[in-house]
């Protein structure tokens, strides 16, 4: 009986997302019409080609930019649906076997960089709940206030120059061996950390504040256990949510981290594509990213299902 | 009944909240005393000092309240000299507490037989099968019928009146002589409210708990309790035997509470 | 009761001091500064701090004491002007959705929810990709991402506002509605909105160095904090120094506008609970 409703609730929102799909093709597309000029033609200079005409409207076939434009955005969207992201312009393949062969960097980046996160955030956050006022709260804070407030590629370059150069302890750059991922994991995941150390700070010390957990204690359970038992697993919720939303930054700050540690994932991709004016990757680096988030949010969703019993049987 | 041993021995017990640079007493010299099989009730209007004086004897005073003076006796031991580690343990073995508000008292995201069992696998050593079998047996002894098909449900799942009721069966389930009742059957609808109260009687009866039952409300009070304190501001103004209290009022206030009903 | 409130808390003073003294380094910068920002002097390329240069020279033998203060100016200017013409945009937005309600809310939140699902680095950085690389189209591309946030919140507050039954009544008496926006919804919703940018500024802030860090913003040879650093970086090995003191100094700014931005926050918040707890 559960689990339908769980599945009910994961097909409403599967069907809510495809007027959100549509309109993030439709603004995924409109990017390519954003250039200041005649995108084949930039691209055909950049590549050092002459705009001749032939050339021209050859990179405008290859660039979907034929035709009138809604019939552009259709058969574009035909493409799309096929997975046919068009074909790279520096390196004449298709961008999205390109950006298949790099996304798994970038995922084992972002899940290790979530995971240190975690690690930052959970223990400062559940302790400054638990002694509220005391040192390890103001430890806390000055943590949260760095974390929100330090720039992720000064961090990166500093612990690649204290890391790598100075002490020699970890790997430099590139991706080789477990220990070249902790370096960038740690930047993108200190980062991150700041806000959950509060929110779960917050939402700790008003779970502790409540009946229940009262109740909890006057059973005669032993302290941990009310805060592992009772106390964390509500108290985690809102974090929960918040983490839907701030995957997006997450992948958004690895573009930054991967560049400076010279990590093979899309993000370093999509600037060397920036810098080569490969509009056609950009495009879809984009769409890419906006789906992949989409999908995330939605395992979010159904996990924070799982964990709620309130939001599933009501 | 005066043959009956003393389960719990409150003596001049005074107790505070301290604000910054200021402390408030909130309970001022209270003593009062509650035998096996016995209900005692604490009347008082809110912010009496009642639900302060239950919550020291749990040790559960939050902070900034805290203890000043005084002894309290259970069983034998002193809480005031007990560890919090004993303390934890004499919660969990000796008292038990129901709260006025059911509702918020069982954990949201928690099954409530799962809460049950919990109290359950903390006193014996049994099998998780085990476990459930003694709580259901739990759960129908605080009447609660089809205790199957209420296992699994969570607690915005059912009404506050069967809340109560889980709340009763996790204070059965841990085989606490004494059971302290901080307004049980205010939050619920009145029929509800009846239950509740004969549920209360019928226990302390098959299980010879001493129940300390705390309460604004007189008409529980009546139907109720053996022996009675009166409490304002902190203070036991009165007490008695419940023929006497309610034929013979003797405090200005004791009758301002009648009046009042 | 705002006021004492906010002068008590340390963290608000220290933020405020910190945004001033920056604040007087971008508009007293050419008095301030020891030499040319602009100027490359070859033959003194990498050298180490000495008189003439307090803080040493880049690769290109330009004063970097010099350079980090101009680079205030185009920080503050950028970060002052993305947050104004987010505003711009969010603030009618938001105002237009939540006190128009219907199928005006709807449109404008389905628009919302679509550029909500974009990272919004990533969409910033590729609009910025599309239009060319410069701190012109950074604004517009930061801009063109960044209002859809603030118009949420601002529309949640217009909302929260119309529950307040003054409104209604004086939509009663005859009011247009043009001016219950302007002098019944938009003063309530002032504050909060102020507090909500003050707290916003740092995070621009460190996104404008971010794309410039990747080159997508300031171009050379204006002086920009996130381009010094990304020029730090093939001398990170023998030059550490080059990468320390940009760095530096963007920490500095960022966490006084969130030491004020939290403060602002925390003291709205109790004077708000007072208000509240008063009726």
């Amino acid at each position: 009986m559960e689990l339908n409703a769980i599945i009910r609730t994961l097909l409403q929102r599967l069907l809510q997302l495809i007027p959100v799909l549509l309109g993030i093709s439709v603004i995924t597309f409109a990017l390519m019409h954003l250039t200041s000029g005649d995108p084949a033609e930039i691209m055909l200079r950049a590549d050092g080609i002459k705009p001749t005409y032939e050339a021209i409207e050859a990179a405008r076939i290859a660039l979907g930019l034929d035709g009138p434009v809604y019939m552009q955005y259709v058969h574009w969207l035909y493409r799309v649906l096929h997975l046919d992201l068009g074909i790279s312009y520096s390196s004449n393949r298709p961008v999205f076997t390109e950006l298949m062969n790099r996304f798994p960097a970038t995922a084992l980046l972002s899940g290790c960089s979530l995971l240190a996160a975690i690690l930052i955030a959970l223990p400062m956050g559940v302790g400054s709940a638990l002694y509220p006022g005391k040192w390890f709260d103001r430890l806390g804070r000055v943590c949260a206030l760095f974390s929100v407030s330090m720039p992720g590629y000064w961090l990166g370059l500093l612990l690649i120059y204290y890391g790598s150069v100075k002490l020699k302890l970890l790997p430099v750059t590139g991706m080789d061996g477990v220990s070249s991922v902790i370096l960038p994991a740690f930047t993108l995941g200190f980062g991150m950390a700041g806000v959950y150390i509060r929110l779960i700070r917050s939402s700790l010390l008003d779970v502790l504040a409540t009946l229940y957990i009262k109740a909890a204690r006057a059973k005669g359970l032993q302290e941990w256990r009310v805060i592992t038992r009772h106390a964390l697993r509500n108290a985690l919720l809102p974090s929960l949510t918040l983490l839907g939303v701030n995957i997006a930054g997450l992948l958004g700050g690895s573009v930054v981290v991967e560049t400076i540690f010279s990590w093979p994932g899309i993000g370093k991709y999509v600037i060397e594509a920036i810098f080569a004016k490969d509009y056609i990757v950009i495009q879809g680096y984009v769409l890419w990213m906006a789906v992949v988030v989409v999908l995330i949010n939605l395992a979010v969703d159904s996990l924070h299902l799982m964990l709620d019993p309130r939001i599933r049987l009501r | 009944m005066n043959n009956e041993s003393t389960l719990l021995k409150v003596s001049h017990l005074s107790a505070s909240f301290h604000t910054g640079s200021q402390q408030v007493r909130a309970v001022e010299d209270v003593s009062l005393e509650v035998r096996s099989g016995q209900i005692v009730a604490l009347v008082g209007e809110s912010g009496s000092g009642k639900s302060v004086t239950a919550m020291s004897i749990l040790g559960l005073l939050d902070p900034p309240g805290c203890i000043d003076s005084g002894d309290i006796w259970l069983h034998g031991h002193n809480l005031r000299e007990c560890s919090t580690r004993q303390l934890r343990k004499l919660r969990g073995t000796e008292m038990a507490v129901i709260f006025q508000d059911p509702m918020n008292a069982l954990n949201p995201v928690l099954p409530v037989g799962r809460q049950i069992m919990e109290t359950i696998a903390l006193h014996r050593q049994v099998t998780g099968q085990e476990a459930k079998q003694l709580a259901m047996k739990q759960m129908q002894q605080a009447g609660l019928n089809d205790p199957a098909q209420l296992f699994s449900k969570y607690p915005f799942q059912i009404s506050g009146g069967m809340c109560q009721r889980v709340m009763i069966a996790i204070a059965l389930a841990s085989g606490a002589s004494l059971l302290i009742a901080d307004e049980p059957t205010t939050a619920l609808d009145v029929t509800i409210q009846a239950q509740i109260l004969t549920e209360l009687d019928r226990i302390r009866r098959a299980n010879h708990m001493g129940i300390l039952l705390i309460t604004h409300d007189l008409g529980v009070v009546a139907e109720l309790a053996d022996y009675v304190y009166v409490m304002k501001s902190g203070r036991i103004v009165e007490s008695g035997n419940v023929f006497d209290i309610f034929s013979r009022p003797v405090h200005p206030y004791t009758k301002y509470l009648m009046d009042c009903r | 009761m705002f006021r004492i409130s906010l002068l008590k808390n340390n963290g608000v003073k220290l933020g405020a001091g910190i945004i001033l003294v920056f604040i007087g380094a971008g508009l007293f910068a050419p008095w301030l500064s020891p030499s040319d920002p602009l100027q490359i002097h070859m033959e003194h390329k990498l050298s180490m701090p000495s008189w003439d240069y307090p803080l040493g020279t880049d690769h290109l033998g330009r004063c970097v004491l010099s350079r980090l203060i101009y680079g205030t100016r185009t920080t503050l200017y950028y970060s002052f002007a993305v947050l104004t013409v987010v505003f711009a945009i969010s603030i009618p937005v938001g105002l237009l959705a939540g006190y128009a309600g219907g199928k005006i809310d709807q449109l404008i939140m389905r628009i919302i929810d679509i550029l909500l699902a974009f990272p919004s680095l990533i969409l910033s950085l590729a609009i910025t990709a599309m239009l060319g690389a410069s701190m012109k189209n950074l604004l517009i591309a930061f801009a063109a991402v960044w209002w859809t946030g603030y118009a949420r919140v601002i529309r949640s507050l217009v909302l929260q506002i119309k529950e307040g039954g003054y409104i209604a009544a004086a939509a009663a008496s005859g009011t247009s509605h043009l001016q219950i926006v302007l002098r019944h919804i938009l003063p309530v919703a002032a504050r909060p909105i102020l507090v909500l940018a003050s707290m916003e500024v740092g995070t621009i802030m460190l996104s404008i160095a971010g794309l410039s860090f990747l080159g997508l913003g300031a171009q050379p040879p204006t002086p920009e904090w996130g381009m010094m650093l990304n020029d730090s970086r093939a001398y990170i090995q023998t030059e550490p120094r080059l990468m320390l003191f940009p760095g530096m100094v963007i920490l500095l700014a960022v966490l006084g506008f969130n030491l004020l931005g939290e403060g602002l926050r925390r003291s709205a918040r109790d004077y708000d609970t007072r208000e509240v707890s008063v009726r």
